[in-house]
This record gives structure tokens, C-alpha cells and sequence, in this order.
């Protein structure tokens, strides 16, 4: 699929870049070359290692093995200042800037320049950066005062200060606005007018095919090829991103009941403040598992916060035995009979107290005489814990000190050992190892088959389709499509996860 | 265990680096360094009175200490204790003087109460403005500090002013609101075993009860414990208020059981050395007791170096903060790993 590059027109290069994080691999092998003039999409489900690749372009990671080569020549980048110095600049996901100071001052921030700042030669950029690429911010404003898409602007403006010639925007489009989004793609077709590059990271189809002129996708780790835009459409790339036909479901011995838990017109906020689930309605049954598919950030965590009583919705109802529990807190959600595993599961746990401690606390009431800890009953009750869901640690030990499969156990066997009606599980198996996933995947079946209506929040569409009798696909904060998971035809999957429509 | 000699080496490191930074600045007071440490850690431990004088001047530290101790073990910084156990001063004060004709356990245990009320209530405002507004408690418990030394100065200069000597000090509290002495012919009062009954308690509290491992939850990891159900807000301002009444209850002992009368010199800096003694005492009730008495055997040394050997008594404080700072450099090092960047710049 990839064609022969102008050796003329490629500003950067990488070959054969291969990074590890223990058994992981984020890169294996990956080719990639950026040419003057273009957008370069880079295409991937969550985990794909876009983001690891495009870190090790701009020298906030070491790749293990491979090159990265600059106009032809072989170069190392140890660090953002050497990438900055050979012409690549990065626009992260999380903005860097002193919102108290002006955009002048902030330009000025970090540029060695002598003991005096010098704010005119800044507001000269801002204004040449207006007559050339269309870049309009105030240089006098406050960043605070700036929308998102601004700031983003901003940020764009200080990546291109020095002598960039390459670009990279990390899922640029993720906190944007629609209208924000086209003002970017018309800034970065100015810039590559101008003869810059910009690599252009994305899990959205429709913005891909819009603004890019060639489209690498990575799955896995791995470039499963590159393609030029023009050639191509959603329903080829959509499929090279899932690229599997579906898996067996292991949900056939299971017969669904009445309904355990019911979300009706569900709305909440997201951490910016945005609107992150817009009237998300749908039902599980009482021994079914219901899958959340969707590329990250189209409102699962959000749900997964308001599912565990973390985050209030700001209209709309979550129903179990009829019983309208939306807009509760941590503890009666619990009460209500929800059992949650968080997305976070360090955030789930006290790393510094014991794992005996950890397993009670959510339920303190029950192993106290008084105002006293029961001491006995929260070691009786850690041993059995330890020992039925196989926790390879002591009682005494910090939680800090266990391997990601193992406080996953904890966390399992502290809900699970409650018997929840409604289990809702939060990338269950992320960063685990092999057996831990079965392990974890095998209880999760079994909470089912006792009875459980579970909801299965996952960016693991193989562990999606094995588990899930049923899907969801969440887009932009709505449900846009629903399919059972057997037979569930990847490509049609794939459109709704990237693009929010299968037609 | 392995985490215990890594602890006694840590303690070793810490003396031996305090000895060596203090070091220079005895040698320009013009004295023999090992004869001042002589002097100030272990001649106050050579005789009886010096031992009860230790102990006196470690009662503030035990009260503030446990009460700085209590707040940072839920994540709340309260930097307060000073203001709040001068508040707890000026409520003994002023109760004492009116107590004139009650029993000596009513009109104390009133003196008490007034004291610890007030620091609760001089800790109350932070409180509330860290977990309804998230304003940082480290800076308004600190600002509050000035303003009840000004409250102080104002009723001292004020109202409370001494009608016939015309200093500032406030009336005398009635006899029956006085301590008690522990000891006969010393100055060692009932605050000091009040305060190692506080400081059993809450390690009790702390180790024991459901409430202490709710505290240790927050402290340690506050979106786990809002998780699991514990309301974080109420744990908060529990601790807040609590420890509040402990640094009062420290400010009403003072008045109650040394100074009988408010006065402006009343609190030599006990709440900011609270600070100090719950961070070397690792936030462990033990740690505090120990740290607690090691600064009162300071105190005393550093008074009695003054004396005998002719050097500034602000040596001692030199001392004290040297082991402060020393301690949380090890600590800093011990807990982060700190090693030398050898990467190119």
C-alpha cells in the first residue's frame, strides 16, 4: 500500500523504531516518513502506540532499537529541545501554558534569550503568525481568559516558534468544538502550504479523510500500512484499524432475565466542563453483559464516574429494581446494590494501607464492634479473600507493593464478595498479563452467569466481542448503535466507534 | 526488618549531619562544640530539676505537636496551631479570671474546655473554606496565625490591660483554675500528663477505630477513600476541629499551668515548632512524645549553655532547626530516590 517517498521532499524519518514498556510493545518495526507539504494522519485504536511513536519523535521517550533520521540524516533525540532544534514541534493533548500570563508572555516563556524578555519581538510573531498561516489569538489576552480552541492556538503558536518544519498534533481535535475544528484544519493547510509537515493524530475517520493527504494506521504497535488519502475511504481504514474478523462469544450458556439496571436521558459534564454524555439511555438484564464500545474519550469514563456515585449527571436517571439512584454518592451507589471496578484502579485503592484494610474499606460498617476495628473479622476476611481469588501477596502488605493482576484481585474480591446486582467494570484487563486476564475475564462471565447485569467498559474490542452478549457504541456521548456481539461485522463496528454512523 | 535498620540509619545520619552543620556557628560563638552539645543534650539530664524543666518545657510541644501530627495525617495542613492555641489562651484567660467562686476541678475543667473550644473555633473557618470552597487551608490557617497574636495584643493593650502597673497582662486567674503540680516544688503540671494521655489516645484512635482508619484513608489517598464511600469532607473538618482543640487546649495550659495571665510572650513559637516535632516524629503519636521531650531537653540545654558557657541561647534554636531541616533533606532523599542527574543538559 505505501508508495515510493520523493527522497527530496521527507523532512523526517523513522525506521524500524521498536520501544518496550516490560512485556509490552508499544512500537515494533514502525516506518514512518513525513514529507514537506503534508498531513499525515496516524490512525489507531486506543493502545496502538501512536502516541508512544510520535513521543519518541519529539524526544520525550528513547525508542529500544530503530532510527530517526532528519533531512536523510541519522540523528538522536534525546530530549524536546533537541527535537525543537531539529526543526519538530509538538502540540500535546494537555496544554502547557501559564494561564495567569498573557499569550506574549507565554511565548517568551522558556526561550533563552538573555536576561530581558522581549514581549515586542513575541507580539511581532503573533501578528506574522496572523498574515501567514491565519493564526489569530491577541497577544495581549490572558490565556485564561482564551476558549480551548485558543489556547490550542497558542500552543500551535509556540510549537512553530524557532524554525519548525514538523508538526506534530496529538488528537488536536479532542477538545474542540466543531466550528474550533475546522478553524484548525484551514490553520493546517496554511501550514503545510507553507512547506511544513504535520503529523496528525487521530481516531476519527471523517477529520482523517478531511484534512490529511496520506494516512498511516497502526494497530497494535504495528503500521499495517499507509495509505494516500485520495485512495482511500472510512470503510477500507476503518477496517485496517480493527482489522479482525469477530471473535467467538463465550456468552451463549447465559439466558438474560428481567432487566437489573436501566439509564434513562442520562446527561453529565466532563472534566473540562463540556458536555461528555448527552442522553445516553440503554438497559442491561439481569445475567447479561452489556458492552461499552467506543473509542476513548467519547464519554465511557464519564459514564464509569457516574455509574460509581464519583460524578453527579446533570439530568437523566439510573434505575435499579425501579428504584431511581442517579445523583447519589459512592456509598449509597453501593448500597443500592452497584459493585464497581474503577478504570483507575490506583485510584480505587489506598497504596499505603494493607490489603487486609483495603478489601473492608468499603464496607467498614460491617467489620467494626463499636467505634473499634474488628481486627479479627478484617483478617479472617482477608485470608479467605487471598485465598479464593488467589492475591499473591500477605494480608500485612501494602497494596503499593502488588502487581497490576494482583489488586485488580483485590479490587474483584472486594466487590465480588458483596454479591453486587449491578457490576459495572471499567477496562478490566488494561496492563494486565495473560493469566491475570483470563483470571479476570473468567469472573466477570461468572458474576453473570450468578445472576449480575454487568456493563463492560472496554477500549478492548476483542474483549468486547468474547464477553459481551450485547454492545453499545458510544460516540461523542450518545449511544449511536447497538449489536449483538455475536457475529458483530468489524467494519460495521468500526465506522460507529470512528465515525458515530455505519452508513 | 530491614525498614527498621533503614530508620536507625537514617537517625544516625540525621545527628551526625546536624552535629556537623551547627558545627561552624559554635566555633564563631567561641565555644567547644562537644562541650555544647554536652550542654545542651544531656547536662539537662543529669539533675532532677533539670529533668522536671525538660518536661515542662515540653508540654506546649506535646499539645501541638499531637494536634499538627493529627490534621497531617488526614491531608490537612493545618499550620494554624499557633493562632489556634493562642485563641485557646485567651479563652482560659478570660474564663479563669471569672471563675473565682467555683471548685477547683469545675473551675479547670471550664478553663480547659474554653480553651480547646477556642481552638476548635479559631479552626473552624479554614475548614469549611477548604472543602466546601478548595482554598488552600496552608494559607489561611498561616494568615490566622498574626491575627490572634493581634487579638492578644489588642485585649492586652485594651480592655485586659493591668488597671494599677499598666502592663500588658491580663488579671490573674482565680487559684482554683490553676493546675495542679504533678510534682511538689516543681513547676511540672497536670498539662503534661494530660497531653501524654491525648497523645495515647489519638494514637489509639488512630490505630484502633474505624474513624482513624477512615482519617489514614483521606490522608493518604483521597479520591480512593471518597471511592470506597468515606465522606472526605466530614473527615476533613473532623480533623481540622479536632487538632484545633488540641493546640488550644495546649494555649489554655500555658495560661492554667505556668503563666496564670495572658501575656504577649506567652507562646515562645509552639505552634510553628508543633510543626517541627510532628515531622520528626514521622506523624506517629511515639515519634511525637519522643520529639517533644528531645526539643524540651533542647530548650532547657540550650538555656542552661547560655549560662555556663556564655554562647547566645538562640544557639539552641540553631540546633533545633538544623535537625528540622536535616531531617527533612534525609527524608526528602530516603523517600524519593534523589540521585544526581548525569544526563546532558
Amino acid at each position: 500500500m505505501s508508495e515510493p517517498d520523493g527522497a527530496t521532499s521527507v523532512l523526517v524519518e523513522l525506521r524500524a523504531v521498536t520501544k518496550r514498556y516490560g512485556s509490552l510493545i508499544a512500537n515494533n518495526g514502525v516506518d514512518l516518513s513525513l514529507r514537506a507539504g503534508e498531513v499525515h494522519g496516524i490512525l489507531g485504536e486506543n493502545g496502538a502506540g501512536k502516541t508512544t511513536l510520535m513521543r519518541i519523535l519529539y524526544g520525550l521517550t528513547r525508542p529500544d532499537q530503530g532510527q530517526v533520521l532528519v533531512d536523510g540524516e541519522s540523528v538522536t533525540i534525546r530530549s524536546p529541545r533537541d527535537a525543537i532544534g531539529a526543526g519538530i514541534g509538538m502540540v500535546a493533548q494537555h496544554f502547557s501554558l501559564v494561564t495567569p500570563m498573557t499569550v506574549a508572555e507565554n511565548l517568551t516563556l522558556g526561550r533563552p534569550q538573555g536576561l530581558l524578555i522581549d514581549l515586542e519581538a513575541a507580539r511581532a510573531k503573533v501578528d506574522e503568525a496572523a498574515d501567514r498561516f491565519g493564526i489569530r489569538v491577541r497577544a495581549d489576552a490572558r490565556v485564561a481568559d482564551l476558549s480551548v480552541g485558543e489556547q490550542q492556538r497558542v500552543e500551535i503558536l509556540k510549537a512553530l516558534a524557532g524554525d519548525c518544519r514538523v508538526l506534530i498534533l496529538d488528537e488536536p481535535t479532542a477538545v474542540l468544538v466543531p466550528q474550533e475544528v475546522s478553524g484548525l484544519f484551514a490553520t493546517l493547510r496554511r501550514l503545510t502550504a507553507a512547506g511544513l509537515a504535520v503529523a496528525f493524530i487521530s481516531h476519527k475517520l471523517s477529520e482523517v479523510l478531511d484534512v490529511t493527504q496520506r494516512v498511516t494506521v497502526l494497530r497494535r504497535g504495528k503500521v499495517v500500512g499507509t495509505v494516500a488519502t485520495a485512495d482511500t475511504d472510512e470503510r477500507q481504514l476503518a477496517t485496517m484499524m480493527v482489522g479482525r474478523p469477530a471473535a467467538p462469544a463465550e456468552s451463549a450458556a447465559r439466558s438474560p432475565g428481567d432487566t437489573a439496571l436501566r439509564v434513562t436521558a442520562l446527561d453529565a459534564l466532563g472534566r473540562q466542563g463540556l458536555a461528555a454524555l448527552k442522553g445516553v439511555s440503554f438497559s442491561v438484564a439481569k445475567g447479561e453483559i452489556l458492552g461499552i464500545a467506543g473509542v476513548s474519550g467519547n464519554g465511557q469514563s464519564e459514564l464509569a464516574e457516574v455509574l460509581s456515585g464519583m460524578r453527579l449527571p446533570t439530568a437523566g436517571s439510573i434505575e435499579i429494581d425501579g428504584r431511581n439512584i442517579a445523583g447519589f454518592n459512592p456509598r449509597r451507589m453501593m448500597a443500592a446494590g452497584i459493585g464497581r471496578i474503577a478504570e483507575d484502579r490506583y485510584a480505587a485503592v489506598v497504596p499505603d494501607l494493607s490489603v487486609a484494610y483495603n478489601l473492608v474499606l468499603e464496607h467498614l460498617d460491617e467489620f467494626r464492634r463499636g467505634a473499634l476495628l474488628d481486627e479479627t473479622r478484617i483478617r479472617a476476611n482477608a485470608d479467605e479473600m487471598i485465598s479464593r481469588f488467589g492475591i499473591v501477596s500477605g494480608p500485612d502488605d501494602p497494596v503499593r507493593k502488588l502487581s497490576g493482576g494482583n489488586l485488580q484481585k483485590v479490587l474483584l474480591a472486594r466487590v465480588l464478595s458483596r454479591n453486587p446486582k449491578v457490576l459495572m467494570v471499567s477496562q478490566p484487563t488494561r496492563g494486565l498479563d495473560v493469566g491475570a486476564t483470563e483470571y479476570v475475564r473468567g469472573e466477570i462471565v461468572a458474576q453473570a452467569q450468578r445472576g449480575a447485569g454487568i456493563v463492560l467498559i472496554s477500549e478492548d474490542l476483542d474483549e468486547l466481542l468474547a464477553l459481551s452478549d450485547r454492545l453499545v457504541v458510544f460516540y461523542e456521548g450518545r449511544v449511536v448503535g447497538e449489536l449483538a456481539a455475536a457475529g458483530a461485522d468489524p467494519e460495521q463496528l468500526g465506522l460507529l466507534m470512528a465515525r458515530g454512523s455505519a452508513a | 526488618m530491614s525498614i527498621w535498620r533503614r530508620r536507625l540509619w537514617l537517625a544516625a545520619g540525621v545527628l551526625i549531619l546536624t552535629f556537623l552543620v551547627t558545627v561552624p556557628f559554635l566555633l564563631m560563638a567561641g565555644v567547644n562544640p562537644f562541650a555544647a552539645y554536652a550542654r545542651f543534650l544531656f547536662v539537662p539530664l543529669t539533675s532532677r530539676f533539670g529533668l522536671l524543666e525538660v518536661g515542662v518545657a515540653s508540654i506546649p510541644l506535646l499539645f501541638t505537636g499531637a494536634a499538627v501530627a493529627l490534621a497531617f495525617r488526614a491531608g490537612y495542613w493545618n499550620i494554624g496551631a499557633e493562632g489556634q492555641l493562642l485563641l485557646g489562651a485567651i479563652a482560659a484567660a478570660g474564663i479563669g479570671a471569672r471563675v473565682d467562686g467555683l471548685a477547683s476541678p469545675l473551675a479547670l475543667t471550664l478553663v480547659l474546655a474554653g480553651g480547646a473550644l477556642a481552638g476548635a473555633v479559631w479552626a473552624l473557618v479554614p475548614a469549611l473554606l477548604r472543602v466546601r470552597y478548595d482554598i488552600d487551608e496552608v494559607v489561611t490557617t498561616l494568615l490566622l496565625n498574626p491575627v490572634a497574636l493581634l487579638v492578644v495584643e489588642g485585649l492586652l493593650n485594651g480592655p485586659w490591660r493591668d488597671p494599677v502597673t499598666r502592663f500588658p497582662e491580663s488579671p490573674r486567674i482565680a487559684a482554683s483554675a490553676e493546675m495542679p503540680v504533678l510534682i511538689p516544688g516543681s513547676r511540672l503540671h497536670l498539662g503534661f500528663l494530660i497531653g501524654l494521655v491525648i497523645i495515647a489516645g489519638l494514637g489509639f484512635v488512630i490505630s484502633r477505630t474505624r474513624a482513624g482508619l477512615e482519617l489514614k484513608a483521606v490522608g493518604l489517598s483521597p479520591v480512593a477513600a471518597r471511592f470506597a464511600g468515606i465522606n472526605v469532607a466530614r473527615t476533613l473538618v473532623a480533623a481540622a476541629l479536632i487538632s484545633g482543640a488540641i493546640a488550644g487546649l495546649g494555649g489554655a495550659g500555658e495560661v492554667a499551668g505556668i503563666q496564670y495571665r495572658l501575656t504577649g510572650g506567652l507562646s515562645a513559637g509552639f505552634g510553628y515548632t508543633g510543626i517541627v516535632v510532628a515531622t520528626l516524629g514521622a506523624l506517629r503519636m511515639g515519634g511525637v512524645a519522643l520529639v517533644a521531650l528531645l526539643l524540651g531537653d533542647l530548650t532547657v540545654g540550650a538555656s542552661s549553655a547560655s549560662r555556663a558557657l556564655g554562647i547566645p541561647s538562640q544557639a539552641g534554636d540553631i540546633v533545633a532547626a538544623a535537625v528540622l531541616l536535616v531531617t527533612v533533606a534525609m527524608v526528602a532523599i530516603n523517600r524519593y530516590g534523589l540521585r544526581q542527574n548525569r544526563t546532558a543538559p
